[in-house]
């Protein structure tokens, strides 16, 4: 017998009686401004949130804020202040001295101001991580309230294997449950809300 | 070498614990700051009651299928190009991760955060094996580097000090001697541990939740080391223990809506992500593991443990584990949930668990799938007194105050008696060793009457008034 | 109606004045009540240390002592929590089920069944509420703090109709004292340093006067006050309800 049918047969001798699955509702709230709420709760977890009028500030943006990063990566073609060739690079090891990465979120989740990143927008999946800082540009129109909504919304289908929901920089509290922002993935994070 | 003996004897690890005062007030307030921050952020969420009730729900559903769920995982996770594996127990489990290992030649194997691989003990058996096992979260990386045991499942490090950082950094790391802001020794941890991710052969994570509908799984970290493991490495193994599964890619929404509210305090975990498929070029295997949960699972007053999705709630709530910490449990989970998991793996040897309590039913309360944590405290402390296994001093006095109170004019006789000698007996006759009672607080002053006797008073005199 | 009233074990051998109190607050609120004179234990301190087998003799005892009564009445939440809950030890006939559906807490008699909306009792004190956990978690007699949900509270609706009494706030409303039956002697050091937190906790708030339902609480936290000789009076609910005074 392999250990599979062991376990299966343990499990089918000693499972309980049946019980029906419940449908979980929405619980969608239409008394928040949905992209405030975002943006507190953006601050709130270590993030800033930018609001911008349009797409052909997002350069301008990056220059202002960023301007002593020496490597920029981008996956989006319009991102001009970037310098390093991702889709050149099949290596992702190679990745690791890149400074400031700029990408594209599919839509984002105002109750924890996360954000839905498919492996289909990154040229790489270990991007958002090996970063040292990152901007991720969201179109606003794209939110949707919790996660229940963002479940309904995001398609695995097209997700090539992988996606991450992005919650502000990387963090640690270990030492002492002193918060610490930046500990091993991204030190800071910066969303573009983009009005489109 | 962390857990190795035979009698877990938590009220004497305790007392030592509870020794230092001052640094048990510090120890309860870290962990009751956690606790306080959770209630800040479910009062925040008008359906939070709710959702706990249908997480309980789903989760028993789930137990109820889970042969069901475990093949509609495989089954998916098959199509998507992942290697699944199944592991009777943990050995089975660490000889898997072995062969994988040893299959592509792995020397160095980075490790996210699975209290599965501690349960199963499978840094030392890789070791022993000759693979460099480096932990990757913060909180285990420094446990690791003291070779102690993590004294809780989300925070590995919460007794240790900022000082205590410092000297173990310094002494492995090189860091600066007397070291302790925690900005400077996370620094330090992230130089450190960005070589090991970048050197290492393979990667091994856990696994939060596992999606039945889907065969995918999702892994939830704050510091991002999960993912600069799994996508560095051409190997990514992920290790669940099998009621990790839930039915559907949407239920994802609850739970992960329960899951860091009620760990930390936080909206949700800063990285929450979803392996489906391999990368190009990298293998994925999941490891599926029994190791006595499908005996868990035929034992009814006990199978609802087999909810739990770790997020440590329980620990930060009791006000035992705060003042005893997680090393006074001595398994590989504390507090509340371990003292309901262990006495279904060892009976004797965790004997002292479930009377580590008051009963005071707060991590009920905070449980986020409901379980009845401290009905089935009480239920494993029937079973041990069933088995023999109470100390012999509680089971003469629990047999003598059975006998006395229904035997009504021996439990008054029994009474009177202390209430005549207590004031009568000398100081050093009460308070010794002998009477753990009095060694920080007074006995009862002792009444002349009882209540029955002045009852009984009270009607003689409203007879005679007659 | 008629009302039994039951005396825990340890409030008849050492509390007895809690007892007086529940009596003469009945009466005043015109209850007739008959205490049975053959009571002893409810049969919890066994139970909880794991030998529920040798708590059935007292479990039965008391269910005789107590079965032709329509209610059932004692001021100790844990004791009448254990009887409903636990008494599924005994088999259920008719007269355990009565018991077990027919048992109260005073305060939860007052407040559920006499519905009592005022008290004739004064007591213009600084007064810290100690919640005990069987009161609240086990019988929901208030909300507890880990739940989002609306606050509630018997114990404290009554103190509130009680002239001049001054309810503290507490940094932590409702975490146990650390008393636990056996856990008090068998894990000692954890429990007196629960204690000691308890009562910090109200000096904190400048109580003159720590009150609950639960006289196990009350007495470990009067005991751990009496070794450090601070000046916190410890009374129990009811004797401040039946217009007790710190003289």
């Amino acid at each position: 017998m392999t250990s599979k049918e062991y376990i299966l047969q343990r499990v089918k001798q000693n499972k309980p009686e049946q019980t029906l699955l419940p449908d979980v509702p929405d619980f969608e709230r239409l008394d928040v401004d949905w992209v405030e709420h975002f943006k507190e709760t953006l601050v709130f977890v270590g993030g800033q949130a930018i609001e911008l009028e349009s797409d052909v500030e997002v350069n301008l943006r990056i220059q202002e804020l960023f301007p002593d990063m020496k490597v920029i990566a981008s996956d989006i073609p319009s991102v001009e202040v970037a310098n390093f060739d991702l889709n050149g690079t099949t290596d992702p090891h190679l990745l690791k001295d890149i400074d400031l990465i700029v990408i594209r979120g599919e839509f984002g989740v105002a109750e924890n101001a996360a954000v839905w990143v498919p492996a289909s927008s990154l040229s790489h999946r270990v991007l958002p991580f090996i970063t040292q800082h990152a901007v991720i540009v969201l179109d606003k129109s794209q939110l949707v309230w919790n996660m229940h909504q963002a479940y309904k919304r995001l398609d695995i289908d097209k997700a090539n294997g992988f996606g991450v929901f992005i919650s502000g920089p990387s963090k640690t509290a270990d030492i002492e449950q002193s918060l610490v922002i930046g500990a091993h993935g991204s030190r800071s994070l910066v969303v573009f809300l983009v009005n489109k | 070498m962390k857990n190795d003996a035979q009698y877990t004897n938590h009220s004497g690890k305790a007392a030592a614990f509870v020794q230092d005062e001052a640094r048990t007030d510090w120890h309860d307030g870290a962990l009751w700051f956690v606790r306080y921050k959770r209630d800040i952020q479910i009062k925040k969420v008008p359906e939070w009651e709710t959702m706990r009730e249908l997480a309980s729900q789903i989760k028993a559903n789930v137990l109820a299928n889970l042969d069901k769920y475990l093949i509609q995982f495989e089954e998916n996770a098959l199509k998507n190009g992942v290697q699944v594996h199944w592991a009777k127990d943990a050995r089975e489990h660490n000889e898997i991760v072995l062969n994988i290992l040893k299959n592509k030649g792995v020397k160095k194997l980075v490790k996210s955060k699975s209290m599965l691989t501690e349960e199963c003990h499978l840094n030392p058996f890789l070791i022993e094996n000759g693979i460099e096992v480096v932990d990757t979260d913060l909180g285990e990386r420094i446990v690791q580097l003291r070779d102690e045991a993590p004294s809780h499942i989300v925070l590995p490090a919460i007794h240790l000090k900022k000082e205590d950082v410092g000297a173990t950094f310094h002494k492995y790391l090189g860091s600066e001697e007397g070291a302790k802001d925690p900005k400077y020794l996370t620094e330090v941890a992230r130089g450190h541990l960005r070589e090991k991710f970048l050197a290492a052969d393979a990667a091994l994570t856990g696994v939060n939740f596992a999606v039945a509908e889907t065969g995918g799984i999702t892994v939830c970290t704050n510091e991002g080391n999960a993912d600069l493991g799994a996508h560095l490495a051409p190997v990514h193994i992920a290790s669940m223990g099998m009621e990790k599964l839930i039915p559907r890619q949407s239920d994802l929404g609850l739970f992960l809506r329960l899951l860091a509210r009620n760990a930390t305090g936080q909206p949700i975990t800063s990285f929450s992500s979803h392996f489906f498929k391999p990368n190009v070029g990298q293998e994925l295997h999941f490891v599926i593991v029994d190791n006595g949960r499908s005996e868990q699972l035929g034992r009814a007053d006990f199978r609802k443990s087999l909810y739990c999705i770790r997020c440590g709630a329980c620990m930060n709530t009791c006000p035992v584990y705060r003042r005893s910490g997680g090393h006074s449990y001595g398994y590989t989970v504390p507090g509340p949930i371990g003292s309901i998991l262990s006495p279904g793996v060892d009976l004797k040897k965790y004997s002292s668990l479930p009377f580590a309590s008051t009963l005071c039913g707060s991590c009920s309360d905070v449980c986020p799938v409901k379980i009845d944590i401290h009905h089935q405290l009480y239920k494993w402390r029937q079973i041990i007194a069933q088995e023999n296994e109470l100390p012999l001093s509680k089971k003469i006095s629990m047999k003598v105050t059975g006998f006395l109170f229904s035997h009504p004019s021996l439990y008054r006789f029994a009474g009177k008696t202390a209430r005549t000698m207590l004031p009568l007996m000398p100081r050093f006759l009460v308070y010794n060793k002998l009477n753990a009672w009095g060694i920080h607080r007074e006995v009862p002053v002792a009444p002349k009457q009882s209540f029955r006797e002045w009852y009984i008073e009270q009607q003689k005199k409203g007879a005679n008034k007659e | 109606m008629k009302v039994g009233f039951f005396v825990p074990c340890y409030i008849d051998q050492f509390y007895p004045q809690v007892a007086v109190a529940t009596l003469q607050l009945l009466e005043k609120l015109g209850c007739e009540v008959c205490y049975p004179l053959n009571q002893t234990c409810c049969g919890q301190p066994m139970a909880n240390s794991g030998c529920e087998k040798d708590s059935i003799k007292t479990a039965g005892l008391f269910v005789e002592n107590f079965k032709e009564f329509d209610y059932i009445v004692g001021p100790a939440p844990s004791c009448v929590g254990f009887v409903r809950e636990h008494y599924d030890i005994l088999e259920q006939t008719p007269d355990v089920v009565h018991v077990r559906t027919h048992i109260f807490d005073i305060a939860e008699f007052l407040i559920d069944i006499l519905k009592i909306k005022k008290l004739d009792a004064r007591f213009p004190h600084k007064v810290g509420l100690h919640t005990s956990c069987h009161g609240q978690r086990g019988m929901r007699m208030a909300q507890s703090s880990e739940i989002n949900g609306p606050a509630f509270s018997k114990q404290k609706q009554l103190l509130e109709m009680v002239d001049g009494l001054e309810l503290i706030d507490l940094d932590r409303t409702d975490e146990c004292c650390g008393f636990g039956g056996t856990f008090s002697v068998f894990e000692e050091a954890v429990s007196a340093k629960m204690g000691r937190d308890r009562v910090a906790d109200h000096e904190r708030h400048g109580a003159e006067v720590i009150t609950g339902g639960d006289t196990s609480c009350l007495m470990h936290l009067e005991g751990t006050i009496r070794r450090q000789n601070k000046n916190i009076k410890v009374i129990h609910l009811v004797e401040i309800l039946n217009g007790t005074t710190l003289s």
